[in-house]
Parts: C-alpha cells; structure tokens; sequence
C-alpha cells in the first residue's frame, strides 16, 4: 500500500508522517510517534481505552483514520494539563482508588476532563452516563465515579 | 500501628498509571524488533494433512515461520497435566488453536505472511459438548491418548464423607436442584503480549503480561530445552489477569523461540478476538445439588455431581475439579458430605482459573438451594445460615482448619446496613431482596510444583542512601502487590514509604514467588516481607545497641528515627543507616514463607487446604421488570471479612471489582458457540458490565485478625465474588417468585418462568 503525506498536531507540536490509507489514529500514535499512554484494549470502538481528544472532544483512536485528523488538534493522555500537574480527574482518580489495573486509566481520562470542562454541574447518574463507553474490569466503577465526583466538586471551587 | 498498614494508601504506581507512564508489555520496543502473527484452526478436531510453508517463507519482510515440530514439547502449568503443546502437532483440538507462527519486519507483512501458508486438515469426530466426551468413543478419535477407557474424561475428582447420599434419602426436609452456568471469561482489558530478547550472551530475556512470571521461567524452559539460568521472565505492568494470565502460554514459547531463531527482539500482541479465543476462563458447567436439614434448619447433608467442560487442555482443570467440591465445605458446617465432579476434554479453547476458581458456580447451586429451604421451612434466609455457621478455631469434615472468622459479623453488617428485616419479603413484587454468604482459600498452602522450597522469598535491602529496595518475585497484576511490600517494610522500619523502593517480578532479580493466584500474594509474601523487614530491623537495632551500649529491645524505629523511650538514643533514620552499615556497607535480609502442614490423609485431602480462609455476606436488592424479564441490580451491600485490611482502599476496590465481575456472570455474560467456534469474541457481544449497569455498593470491611496472616490480613481478591450471584439470584426470587437455576440470569429466561408459574 503506498504511503501518503501528511500533518499531525499532537499535543501542540506538528508532526510530518507518512501514513497508510487505512492507518488508525492509535496505530499512528503508538507505532509512529511512540506515545504509549493511548491503549489498545479492543480494537473494535467497544472499550474506550484508546480514548483521545481531537480539538477538546473525545473521539476512539481505534475508529478514526489518521489522514481524517490533518489540521485538527490531537490531545492525547500525555498532552493533559501540559502532561506536567495531574489534572484533577488525574489527581482523584489516585487518592480515591480510580484504578487498579491502569490500564483503562488513560482512556476513562480522556473522557472525563472534557466532560467535566463542558459540563461543570453533574450528578453521579450524568458521570454514570459519560462514561458508558469506557470499559473497566478492575474497579467495579464505584471509585472511578467517585472521584470524577470528587474532581467535579473541586473544579467548582 | 502508627505506620502504613490500615491506612487508605494510594498505589505506588497509581500516578504512572493516571498519566499514561506505566509501562505495558506491548508499550515496550526494542531496535529491529519483529512482531509475530498466528496461523489459527478453522477446524475443531482434525489432522493437519499438509502444512506447506514455503510461499510464505519467501514473503517480503517475513523473516521466520514456526510451525509444531519446531517445539514438540509439552507443557502446562499442573505437572499432572502437561497436555499442550506451542503450536499443534499433527492434529488441531480446537477452532483457534496455533497452527503456525510467522514473524516479520511489520505486523502487516506478518500477517500477510500467515495467509500464504498453505494447510489441509482431515476431520475427526468432534466432541463440542461435555456429555459428546462422557460416552466411548474409538481410539483415534481421542482428543487426547491418556484420557481412560476411550473416553474424553480429563479427570474425576471425588470425595465422600460420612454417607451424604444416605442421609439425603431419609432426611425430613431435602432440597434438590439442577444447574447450568455458561462460561465465562475474565476479559481483562490489556490483551496478551510477550516480548522476547535474545540476548548476547545466549541468555533470553522475555517480558510477558503474566501472573506467573516462575512458571513461565520453568515452563521456557522445558520447551525451548534451555537452561533455567539462562532465561529471565520479567512482568512489567499489567492490566488485569483475574486468573487469565496465569497459565504459561503457547505464545510466549513461540515468541520466545523466534527470538532465539533469529536473534533479533520479537514482540507477539493478540488482538481482542485473540484474546477471547485463548479465553482459560471459568467452565461451562452442569451440577445437580441436594441438601438436607432437620427441624431446626441445622445442615445434614450436602451431595453434587458436577460436569464442567473444560474445553481442548488442561490448564488449572485439575484443581478446578476439585474445587468445585472442596470449597462447599464452608462457612456451612455440613458432616455429610460428598462431590464428583467430572472434567470433560471437549473441541473447544481450554478453561482454566478465574477470579473464586472452581467454587463461584457451585456456590451459587449451594445457596440457591439454602433459600429454598428456608422458605419451605419458613425461616428467615439470613437466620437460616446463621444456625449452620462454622465456629471459628475449628475444622470441617474434609479437615480444613478454620482458623479466625468473621461470617457472623458479615452477615449481621448486611442485614441491619440493608434493612432486611424491614424489606425481604415485604417489596411490592418485581422487587426483591437476597442473601447469599461465601468462602475462599488465602493460597494454596499445597504449592503446585512439589519441591522443598519455600512459597515465596523476599529480601530487603539496605544501601548508604537510605533507601529499602523490597525484592519480590510478586506480581502486581493491578490488584496492588507492590503497595502491600511498601506498607509493610515501612510499617517494620518505621519510615516514610518514600524510602522503600520495589524490584519485582524478575526472575533474574527477584527470588521465587509462585505467583498471583489463588489469593495468596497478601497472606504469603506479605509473611514473608514482615519477617525481611524486621530481620533488617533487628540488624540495624543490633549495630546501633552495640555502638549506644543500649538494649536491642530498647530501640523503636518510628517516625523515621530510631530512639529509646528515655532519648538516651535519638537518631535520625539516616543516622541509624550509617551505624548499620559501619564496616559491612550495603546488606541484605531475608524472609520466606511456608504453609504449616496442614490437612487429612486421604487421597485429594490437598486440594482446598489453605492457612486461612476468608468469609463473607452479601445482600442484593433487584427490580425485575415483569413484562421484559430484565434484572436491574440497584444497590449490594457486602461484607467481607478480610482479616484486616492492610489497604482499606485496595480491600475495598477488590469487593467492588468481585460485584463487578459477579453481576457480569449472574446477568449479562456468557460464550456462544456454535460448533465449537466462539461466535461473540468481542466486547459488543460479550456483556460486561459497564458504568451505567453498576449498582450502588455499600462495602464493609470486617477484621477478624487471623492469627496468621501478616498483620492478621487475608485474601480479599476471590472470595467477595461468590455470594454475588446467589445473591442475585435468591432476589430474583423474592422479586417475582422464580427459582433462576441457569446463570446469565438473561430476560428470556426470566420470562420464560413467569409463563411457566401462572
């Protein structure tokens, strides 16, 4: 399959990459620009772990041809809160037990800071329903909603 | 305890998890790395003919091709069963199984290389289901040649005590049922993936997403004919094994000997279909149950005869077997007592162990009949278990020793936290509340390779910097192994956990752990890091007595110093290092951990024995739709006597993530098959739970300290699954008055007994 040229900005730098036609987001990620955060849980948009934001909205890396993603903004698991500070979803994911395994961790990220920055005032039933594309087997979800609970109220502050 | 232990305690790797840092298996690339597809079965049971690999041999950018006489050694994690091999050898037992591997430059051209490989299979009779596997059959349609009596039986496992069939059929009140309980699997979210380096120095190194980095070490091994000191397994990260990754692989052999055949990094990931296929999962199984009691509702008797389908190897089958039996022993006392359980080779992908290996279906029959029985006798479920509780400090009929126990509490927290007596019985139908109670091993005190060494070591280290390096061959699958190393050596020394550091899961580094499995790892290593880390104590205590002219007993180590009650001594933790490690410099201390001999003398008296067990109660409450059949679980409350919880934070995530995986396979999960072939290999068809079918959960802790255990700790990772489902179940019941004997509790089923009740 011949490659094609083309731009990709991810976390705020602009990358020059020969792609495959039929290239996935995550397979550029992972195999070309080496950012492992973004997971590979399914590969059949079911589990939510290769969960990345393009311009600020959740989109399944798995699902989304790279050549779509020319001149977009791609923010990835690495990129968040400048991939300095923990973001507060981040920050109480750790403290409330949000993970065990890890493994979904970046993609339930990715879908819960962007929610939280659109939507500031949200109940557990809302946060239930904002992550039901997010697949954990570890945790029982208890503790991942707690702390996008938790993240949620100090945001308010 | 002034340190860590009992203390809400974060994992020490939650930070690199939350930002994408930990690394996985398949995160790691070495330079001129190949990767490795699979040629798989598309037959159920058939000889391969022909295996024609030379097209794909000279395919642009296939490098090398395995096939099943490149490694024709068996393997498996039981000695007693070591009935795989990496790739099939002359015939395919199951649609899936690896035929052929071929590694290439890009997984595309690895791929495309595996297409070009040209087989020809000739049928066999297939044997799809475990009763096909009950009934004789001729020799060369065997799935495999050691099974008995030209049968398809992988093992029977059978124990009796004091006549049960006997007192079942002259008993006053008797509860009988027939079960069915699909398969299940642990679908974890990291798929498997292996790594492997040939090194230089003709050693292997192979990085695996494995819960038993000692017997793929051994395993290797045995296959590839390589030295044990030459191969070392290391577990980096890994996300989820819940039994799963707790066999050794054919993919981690074959990935293995094409690293040593080329000489070159191979890396071998499975897509989710891959992973499914491989599955290892909980058995399909049918069981038919009695029970008996007399008036009083006190237990008499319990009988069962199990088949469990264990698919094409046999994996943990042996002890699955077993289990399915043995752990029906508690938190019941029953003196009569007797299983069979029947373990079928059928043409299906293996099953193996998953999160409450063995008991979780059985149980489910076990308290399932318990309900009926108190609602024949007009006694309240909870009341009903209550007067046939074991009592603490003491055995059961197939003598294990019961050590602490808790159930008492468990049962009594859910009953006031869910205002059961306000509520069971009493809902407006389509509602309904239930109860079930459960129990499980804290490891195996019978390790699985019968040799005279420890169950684990750990050695602790002490360096001029300060710094505790905790050496452990335990394997953090997510369910937080390494936190509990920390917790401990600085709850012994008395020190910040940022001054312990861990090394794990290296079999080049770390010495022998077994594993995490069987709900060991806390009971175990956790003994055996308490005794590193005080030996290193007692040393450090040693030099500073000397030096201080002081009494060894004198000494405390807290807060990061260490000091005498009077202050005659008042060092800084530093201070004290440099004391220790005058004239010597760096050392190290070691802790192990033995099971106390434990158990009976007759044959199968090993299987279940444990040094603790742990106990607990769970009560669901449901909405059962009445004109869709659909279960809603709304709220559980469990408890879970753990011991004490060295990390009630972990403690509480391993019940949360037992309702989880519980309510999964009472409601929504199971494999479809269709001749052997597993048609929902994905997520869309295979229902987990996700965040908006979760219930509310109420958790409690109850500590009942075991004597034993580290700190009185036990297991908290299996046990908490079992009363899930019945618990489900027996509210499904009292919601709409429908006994469910087949587990998914799916809407078809539900609507198919409310037509049958009116």
């Amino acid at each position: 399959m011949s490659l094609i040229q083309t731009k990709l900005t991810v976390n705020g730098y602009t990358h020059s990459l020969l792609v495959n036609a039929d290239e996935t987001l995550l397979f550029t990620l992972r195999e070309q620009l080496y950012l492992t955060g973004t997971k590979e849980g399914c590969n059949q948009g079911s589990c939510g772990s290769c969960t990345v934001l393009i311009n600020g909205k959740p989109v399944l890396s798995c699902m989304t041809p790279t050549l779509r993603c020319a001149n977009k903004k791609i923010t990835t698991i690495e990129g968040i809160s400048g991939g300095e500070t923990l973001h507060l979803v981040q920050k109480y994911l750790v403290s409330d037990g949000g993970l065990q395994c890890g493994f979904c961790t970046p993609g339930v990220v990715m879908t819960a800071v962007p929610y939280l920055e659109e939507n500031p005032d949200v109940n557990r039933k809302e946060i239930k329903e904002s992550l039901s594309g997010n697949l954990c087997r570890c945790t029982g979800y208890k503790k991942i909603i707690d702390a996008v609970e938790n993240a949620s109220k100090e945001m308010k502050k | 305890m002034k340190g860590p232990i009992g203390r809400r305690t974060p994992f020490i790797d939650a930070i690199d998890k939350a930002t994408g840092q930990a690394m996985y298996t398949d995160d790691y690339k070495f330079p001129n790395m190949l990767f490795v597809r699979f040629l798989r079965s598309t037959k159920s049971h058939a000889k391969i003919k022909s295996l024609d690999i030379t097209e794909a041999e000279s395919y642009p950018g296939v490098v090398a091709i395995a096939t099943g006489e490149d490694l024709p050694i068996s393997f498996g994690v039981l000695p007693t069963s070591p009935d795989e091999t990496a790739m099939a050898v002359k015939k395919v037992r199951y649609q899936g199984e690896i035929v052929a591997a071929v590694a290439a430059e890009t997984i595309e051209s690895a791929q495309l290389g595996v297409e070009k490989i040209k087989i020809e299979y000739e049928s066999i009779t297939e044997f799809i289901t475990p009763q096909d596997s009950l009934h004789k059959c001729e020799p060369d349609e065997q799935i495999h040649p050691h099974t008995k009596n030209n049968k398809n039986i992988h093992k029977i496992a059978e124990l009796r005590f004091n006549e049960p069939e006997k007192e079942i059929k002259s008993a006053s009140h008797i509860q009988t049922g027939k079960f069915k309980f699909a398969g299940v699997t642990h679908a974890f979210t990291e798929p498997h993936s292996t790594l492997a380096i040939w090194n230089r120095d003709e050693t292997l190194t192979v990085i695996s997403a494995t819960q038993v980095p000692h017997y793929l070490h051994i395993n290797l091994s045995k296959v590839l004919e390589l030295p044990l000191h030459k191969i070392q397994v290391k577990k980096p990260s890994l996300g989820g094994g819940f039994g799963g990754k707790s066999d050794p692989f054919p993919h981690e052999m074959i990935t293995s000997f094409l690293a040593i055949k080329t000489k070159r990094p191979v890396k071998c990931t499975f897509s989710r279909e891959e992973v499914f296929i491989t599955h290892h999962g909980r058995h399909p199984t049918e069981m038919s149950m009695s029970i008996s009691c007399d008036d009083d509702g006190k237990l008499t008797a319990l009988d069962t005869d199990i088949i469990i389908d264990g698919g094409a190897y046999g994996s943990f089958g042996v002890v699955t077997s077993y289990y399915n039996g043995v752990l029906l022993q508690g938190p019941y006392k029953i003196d009569k007592f007797g299983f069979r359980t029947q373990r079928a080779y059928t043409n299906k992908h293996q099953c193996g162990a998953m999160r409450g290996h063995g008991a979780v279906n059985p149980r489910y029959a076990v308290e399932t009949l318990l309900d009926m029985m108190a609602y024949d006798l007009k006694i309240d479920p909870c009341e009903l278990r209550e007067r046939n509780f074991l009592p603490e400090n003491s055995f059961t009929v197939g003598e294990f020793r019961i050590t602490s126990n808790g159930i008492r509490d468990c049962i009594n927290t859910v009953r006031e936290k869910s205002d059961w007596d306000k509520k069971y019985g009493k809902l407006p139908f389509g509602s309904g509340l239930g109860v079930a109670c459960g129990f499980f091993i804290s490891g195996s005190a019978l390790p699985i390779l019968w040799n005279r060494y420890p169950q684990t070591v750990v050695h602790a280290k002490l360096d001029f910097d300060g710094r505790v390096v905790i050496f452990s061959g335990a394997s953090d699958i997510g369910q937080g192994s390494d936190t509990m190393l920390v917790q401990i050596a600085a709850e012994e020394l008395g020190i910040p956990m940022e001054y312990v550091q861990v090394e794990v899961a290296d079999t080049k580094i770390t010495p022998v752990d077994l594993g995490s499995y069987s709900s060991r790892v806390t009971f175990m290593v956790g003994n055996a890091t308490k005794t590193a880390t005080s030996n290193l104590r007692n040393e450090i205590a040693i030099a500073i007595a000397k030096e201080k002219n002081v009494s060894v007993n004198d000494l405390y180590f807290e807060d990061c110093r260490v000091i005498t009650k009077n202050k005659s001594v008042d060092l800084s933790w530093m201070e004290a290092v440099e004391i220790a490690m005058a004239g010597r410099g760096a050392f190290l201390e070691s802790g192990f951990y033995i099971s106390p001999k434990l158990g009976g003398k007759f044959k199968g008296a090993g299987a279940g024995l444990s040094p603790a067990y742990s106990f607990g109660a769970f009560i669901s409450e449901v909405n059962v739709h009445p004109k869709t059949g659909e279960v809603n679980v709304v709220k559980v409350w469990g408890a879970h006597d753990c011991g004490k919880a060295l990390n009630p934070l972990s403690v509480e995530g391993q019940i949360e993530g037992s309702i989880h995986m519980g309510l999964g396979q009472a409601v929504s999960e199971e494999m479809w098959y269709k001749n052997g072939q597993q048609m929902n290999a994905n997520f869309l068809d295979y229902r987990i739970p996700y965040s908006v079918d979760t219930p509310d959960m109420d958790i409690t802790i109850i500590e009942s300290n075991d004597p034993e255990g580290p700190y009185g700790a036990k297991e908290a990772g299996e046990g908490p699954i079992h009363p899930v489902l019945p618990s489900i179940g027996n509210a499904v019941y009292d919601a709409v008055g429908v006994r469910m004997m087949e587990l998914p509790i799916t809407p078809d089923k539900v609507l198919k007994k409310l037509k049958e009740k009116v």
